[in-house]
């Protein structure tokens, strides 16, 4: 067996021994807040496959993405007119720096009391929190683009809009994704926090919800169900940037 | 076509300024192959900069065909030293040539054409879809030159292009130069610090001091085209006109090199004035 098949082996296998581990270990289990295995799946499916998807997942989905892309949209925006201006990155240092600081679950009570309840409130406090992870990687990003790819541009007369969508924004590219991929695990914490906090609804209701009725299989369900969506979204992220950035895993690989 | 007049360039000011280029003036015909050469750290790189309109000069101008240069002129195209660093990775070959196109009133199949053309003429036909990383360097240094030629300037400003890659590969790369230029009818102003390369590719060479810098002489050279790597290098004329060059640059570095380099202001002034009165006389 090739080395490369191998480790692909040792990677399933190591997860599947750790599932039949819990299993074994779970399943004659009478502690109370330690349900065997099977119940938890039996459970997660019956909750999950597909009983609460319309009711709790995809509204938590939607405040997850709202606020991520929102955050995203902003991020890049603010970042290239940042990173392209030395003086307006100065000018604006000590405020992001001081918003950035806000631990943004302080600012929950604020969104509710302003934006209310419902989901305003919580794509709020995703969008404050993922912004500042892509704001400040698109700030480096954009200001650390190699002069001279800017001034090719400039020498054959590349209109600027021209120049800041096709030399600018792919160069920044790879830090601006690298934010991005610290915003999407903030946004799943967010969102289930926000949901804890003043909810009807959601994977993160569900579960402080299961957990104040000592439903802890229902409980247990929601927490595997938001492991897997972080996963998920991780895994989808990264087929994602390997295809848009492409180039870079090749410019680098020839590079070495 | 191109006239440069009592072009200066300082960065900074008050204590901290530093002069790159002192005063320099030069023509160059149409046509014409015009090589540039002067110690490293001369201010080369400075004075293309200043006459491809990417940085305003602190005094003197700049014309390219009767017209002022003040920012990038369109009848103008750069070849950048660090190709790596000039052709954009997330671009294949072809779209890097296509790239300065995109603005020009032309039709699809037309540019298509042009790209397809200017690629073959540096013999990378077989490379259009390929992404520069994939290339060798000379290879690369030569899409650079595609994508200058694609863009059909009248002028074709080079900054030390052919500084890093091997000599063999340099060597061709200087041929294929010299016959696109042709095929293109293009106005070459070639930089380098190589005196062999200027001699072998100029008609005529612009002799530059050391930073901040100065036109040393112009110099002529007489030398029968088409040139070739061995048989112009053999001749006499040749090996006088680069001993000639080598010598005026050994001269031009000399006593103003050790002033400009380094030294706090008072030596500096008093070591200043027998290299001045040198550099008049």
């Amino acid at each position: 067996m090739s080395r490369r098949a191998t480790l692909a082996a040792v990677e399933i296998a190591v997860p599947v021994v750790v599932i039949a581990a819990i299993w074994f270990w779970s399943a004659g289990s009478d502690v109370y807040y330690y349900p065997p295995l099977s119940d938890v799946l039996k459970t997660f499916k019956d909750t999950w496959l597909f009983d609460r998807v319309g009711s709790d997942v995809i509204p938590s989905l939607i405040r997850l993405f709202f606020g991520y892309f929102i955050a995203v949209g902003v991020g890049v925006a603010g970042g290239i007119a940042l990173g392209m201006s030395p003086v307006l990155r100065r000018v604006a240092a000590p405020i992001v720096e001081f918003l950035r600081a806000i631990p943004a679950p302080a600012l929950l009570p604020f969104a509710l009391l302003v934006l209310g309840v419902g989901n305003d409130s919580k794509i709020f406090v995703i969008a404050f929190v993922c912004l500042w992870p892509v704001l400040l990687n698109a700030v480096d990003g954009v200001a650390g683009v190699d002069p001279t790819l800017v001034d090719t541009g400039r020498v054959y007369r590349i209109p600027a809009s021209d120049r800041l969508r096709y030399v600018v924004l792919p160069a920044a590219a790879p830090q601006i994704f690298a934010g991005m991929r610290t915003s999407l695990s903030l946004a799943l914490i967010l969102m289930v926090i926000s949901e804890m906090v003043a909810s009807s609804n959601g994977i993160g209701y569900f579960v402080l919800q299961s957990q104040r009725s000592f439903a802890i299989p229902e409980m247990w369900s929601g927490i595997i169900l938001l492991g897997l969506l972080g996963y998920v979204f991780n895994a989808g992220f990264l087929l994602v940037e390997r295809r848009v950035l492409a180039w870079y895993r090749g410019s680098r690989a020839g590079a070495e | 076509m191109l006239k440069v007049t009592n072009l200066r360039k300082v960065y900074g000011s008050g204590d901290t300024a530093t002069e790159a280029v002192a005063d320099v003036s030069f023509e160059v015909d149409k046509g014409e192959f015009v090589c540039i050469v002067g110690p490293s750290g001369a201010g080369k790189t400075t004075l293309l900069k200043t006459m491809s309109g990417l940085m305003a000069p602190t005094s003197g101008e700049v014309e390219i065909a009767g017209q002022k240069v003040s920012g990038p002129p369109e009848q103008m195209a750069l070849v950048f030293q660090d190709y790596s660093r000039s052709l954009y990775p997330w671009m294949k070959v072809g779209d890097n040539v296509a790239f300065p196109l995109r603005r020009k009133k032309i039709s699809k199949s037309e540019r298509k054409d042009i790209v397809e053309h200017a690629v073959e003429s540096v013999g990378l036909a077989s490379s259009i879809d390929k992404y520069p990383w994939q290339l060798s360097g000379g290879m690369q240094q030569r899409v650079a030159i595609a994508r200058g030629l694609a863009y059909q300037p009248e002028v074709l400003l080079m900054d030390e292009p052919f500084a890093s890659v091997d000599a063999q590969t340099r060597a061709d790369l200087e041929d294929l130069v010299l016959n696109v230029r042709h095929e293109y009818g293009v106005t070459v102003l070639f930089v380098t610090h190589d005196i062999d390369e200027s001699v072998y590719m100029g008609d005529r060479v612009v002799i530059l001091s050391g930073r901040p810098s100065r036109v040393k002489e112009v110099l002529e050279v007489d030398l029968p085209r088409p040139r070739d790597q061995v048989e112009t290098k053999e001749l006499p004329e040749f090996a006088h006109l680069r001993a000639h060059v080598y010598r005026a640059i050994k001269g031009a570095q000399d006593p103003s090199e050790a002033v400009s380099t380094d030294a706090a202001d008072e030596p500096r002034t008093q070591r200043a004035e027998p290299g001045a009165e040198r550099v008049a006389g």
